[in-house]
């Protein structure tokens, strides 16, 4: 098997962790200069990136099966934990989905990696930093490769505990405490389900392995992942079959948290504490969509055995895509905003998921489509989002605050960084030529396979997110101009091509690349059948080049030119008359839509009020009073007794001697009458 | 012929006579006197008991004379750490001797 070295995709970055880490945590003294640091984590990373790279090329490059599919690949699986019939393992697993993620999470925390030596230069704490990033990116590439659920799991906390370490980054400020104990408390709460449903999965199974997934080669000497795809159809018929799909939307609202789903979304706001690049990284590229790779991962199961349980998913979806793009058009803080359009977007690829109807493509009018349609989604927001958090921190960086009202005009300012933000503006649009633009096409030609509501539902989301993006753009670049002579006096600047601008234009062309290839793919341009994404990932793994249905792609390019020519007209001025008047018409629906629907009151209510008054209370006076009562009654028996015999000790001989004997002879007599 | 009886109460008398002394008195010396007092009834039961249960048998006679023995030793040892305890204390008093107690 020639993919051995994959296992050092996750060695390196764990190896950069425990390097940079350890002197740091043992003792300050023993750090590393910030810049070793930096360009042990980065150079790692920069290994990593390029061993994903090559797994790439080999593994899509690679020989297919005779039927057209691509192999599923088992390099590695040991057995972790024998309990029983049941084994946890701990390997490394090779399909389409893991190694398309691969390159995304790679590309991108190299990105942020080079980003941060110029966003986080000088700051307190750049070691305890890098050594974050880099276990949090060895994390991500270990719940991506995982030959089981439950390694997945493993994976998928890790993930969450280097999320709440990075947004508690800035520890000493109060709010980043708060939002990196919310982020871990919610999602650690939707683990919990995940957790239920891995168990029921493995209970009812008798494994924990992705052995349903097709064409599994396994190396020599990994016999642990053993594929039994046969008997888990009889296996999981225990409760008239209902033990899959209530497994699997379990699993999906740990999912759900983690993807920042709708009612779970409401860490991922708050996330925004962290470091900016974190945002990019963690809460807009890589960790918020492990719960849209989950579903993609168990996808073969939902289809089989759950098909009516993924209505729920494409419900919650399409709502959450919704709120989010409404909340999102009243945000004043940037990154903010930013964090709602990614819930949106997310809630985009589970929408797509959730649509497809089966695992052929060309069955029931392109059935298979959605679950594409989600990956590339998947795959092109990341490279655009991340970008634009990138953005976000330039900006930010330059004026020193993420409220919108201190920015405007900065286009003369940040030449770069408008254009690549414009670019990516334009991708999430969906405009054609841009990368958004191919993979938002294809979710919503799906969700019209599925539903002509459904359909032209997100055409409305996919509006809102145009014009909500564009409202951002020129506020920010454009617009008033009253904070000009503060720029001015501050010499607010991007610099110049530096380390903080290079990543910016690295994902722009990605963006611009991939989306120039794959549009022309999409519209049947003959010699760019190889551009497809459907060449790469597709629910069965057969080769299969999109085409975009014209009439759903003339429509959302109509609808996104509108929303964008709507958004210009209304925020590019320097006043904003329209703005304003519309505020004054609906202050109400403004004031909701910037407090988010008021849902983290509703959350507030529900635990303060609710759950601690009836449930919390009790328990705390049933802890106060009986348990530590009684503790206390020991204690107080304890004093009592000491102080009652303390006077024996006299400390004279002579009453010693009493004692003794006086004992002496209470013992003699006592032997003597027995 | 002197009857065994009275050696057991000659016995008897000087145990009670040594603990009556080591609780009442409070001179160390005099306590260690006491001391010696229950000892020497104790060798004296040991001597009495030999001749009377096991008349062709030496093993009591010389365990009274294994006990003068280390009476001897423990005695000298009780009067070294009388004579420290006096230089410390000042007093051969027991009473004196309190500072263990809280």
């Amino acid at each position: 098997m020639i993919y051995t070295l994959s296992i050092l995709i996750l060695l390196l970055p764990l190896a950069s962790f425990i390097t940079i880490g350890v002197p740091e945590f043992l003792n300050k003294k023993y750090a590393w200069a910030p810049k070793v640091a930096g360009t042990i984590g980065t150079a790692s990373l920069l290994l990593v990136t390029l061993l994903s790279y090559w797994t790439a090329v080999a593994y899509f490059g690679g020989e297919r099966m005779a039927d057209g599919t691509y192999a599923t690949l088992v390099p590695y699986n040991y057995t972790w934990l024998p309990l029983g019939n049941l084994h946890f393992d701990l390997g490394v697993l090779l399909d389409p989905i893991s190694v398309m993620m691969l390159v995304v999470i790679s590309t991108v925390s190299l990105m942020v990696h080079i980003y941060s030596f110029g966003y986080m230069h000088g700051e307190k704490g750049f070691q305890r930093y890098y050594a974050f990033l880099s276990l949090f990116t060895m994390s991500m590439l270990g719940l991506v490769l995982a030959t089981n659920i439950f390694q997945m799991y493993m994976f998928w906390e890790l993930v969450g505990v280097s999320s709440y370490l990075l947004i508690g980054f800035y520890y000493p400020l109060h709010a980043a405490v708060h939002a990196s104990k919310k982020a871990f408390i919610v999602t650690r709460f939707a683990d919990m389900f995940f957790l239920v449903g891995i168990l029921i999965f493995g209970f009812y199974t008798e494994t924990f392995n992705f052995s349903f997934m097709p064409n599994v080669q396994i190396a020599e000497g990994m016999q642990a992942f053993a594929p039994c795809q046969a008997d888990l159809a009889s296996k999981s018929l225990a409760f008239g079959g209902m033990v899959l799909p209530t497994a699997l939307v379990l699993m999906f609202i740990g999912g759900a948290g983690k993807s920042a789903m709708f009612p779970l979304h409401i860490w991922l706001p708050d996330a925004m504490e962290g470091p900016t690049p974190v945002s990019a990284l963690i809460h807009a590229a890589t960790m918020v969509v492990a719960g849209v790779f989950q579903i993609a991962r168990m996808f073969p199961l939902w289809i089989n055995y759950a098909p009516n349980a993924m209505s729920i998913v494409v419900v919650v979806g399409a709502f959450t895509a919704f709120y989010a793009a409404a909340v999102a058009c009243a945000q004043s803080d940037i990154k903010r905003g930013l964090a709602f359009s990614t819930i949106s977007q997310i809630a985009f690829m589970m929408v797509a998921l959730g649509a497809s109807t089966a695992l052929e493509l060309n069955h029931h009018e392109h059935g298979g489509l959605g679950y594409l349609a989600g990956m590339f989604h998947l795959f092109t927001h990341a490279m655009f989002k991340a970008c634009l958090f990138l953005c976000a921190g330039v900006i930010i960086h330059g004026v020193h605050t993420n409220e919108m009202s201190a920015m405007g005009s900065l286009h003369k300012y940040m030449p770069i960084t408008s254009a690549t933000f414009f670019i990516s503006c334009l991708a999430i649009s969906g405009i054609p030529f841009f990368s958004g633009f191919s993979s938002k096409d294809e979710i919503i030609s799906a969700c019209m396979h599925y539903s002509p509501i459904l359909g032209w539902f997100m055409t409305g989301v996919a509006a809102m997110t145009a014009f909500y993006m564009f409202r951002l753009y020129w506020c920010i670049f454009f617009g008033s101009k009253k904070n000009v002579e503060h720029y001015e006096s501050h010499h607010v600047s991007e610099h110049g091509f530096n380390a903080m601008t290079f990543p910016l234009i690295f994902l722009t062309v990605i963006t611009v690349g991939v989306g120039i290839f794959t549009t022309l793919s999409g519209f049947g341009v003959p010699g760019f059948e190889w551009a497809s994404f459907g060449n790469l990932v597709t629910p069965d793994t057969t080769a299969y080049t999109v085409h975009f249905d014209i009439t759903t792609a003339i429509i959302s390019t109509v609808v996104a030119c509108c929303s964008i020519a709507l958004a210009t007209y209304i925020y590019k001025g320097e006043s904003q008359p329209v703005a304003d008047r519309l505020y004054a018409t609906f202050p109400r629906l403004h004031k909701w839509a910037k407090n988010r629907f008021y849902m983290d009151d509703v959350y507030q209510y529900v635990t303060h009020k609710i759950m601690f008054r009836c449930i919390s209370k009790p328990v705390a006076w049933i802890d106060e009073t009986i348990i530590n009562g009684l503790i206390d009654f020991s204690a107080w028996g304890a004093n009592e007794g000491g102080e009652s015999i303390r006077s024996w000790q006299s400390g004279d001989v002579r009453h010693y001697a009493v004692w003794f004997i006086s004992g002496a002879v209470a013992l003699t007599l006592i032997l003597l009458a027995i | 012929m002197v009857p065994v009886e009275c050696f057991f109460v000659l016995s008897a008398i000087l145990f009670f006579i040594g603990v009556f002394g080591f609780v009442t008195r409070r001179n160390l010396i005099a306590m260690l006197v006491s001391v010696e007092l229950i000892l020497n009834a104790v060798d004296i039961n040991f001597a009495a008991f030999n001749r009377l249960l096991f008349p062709e048998g030496n093993e009591g006679f010389f365990f009274t004379l294994f006990s003068i023995g280390v009476s001897a030793a423990e005695s000298a040892v009780a009067i070294a750490i009388i004579l420290n305890v006096y230089r410390l204390f000042k007093s051969d008093s027991v009473e004196a001797i309190d500072n263990l107690k809280l």
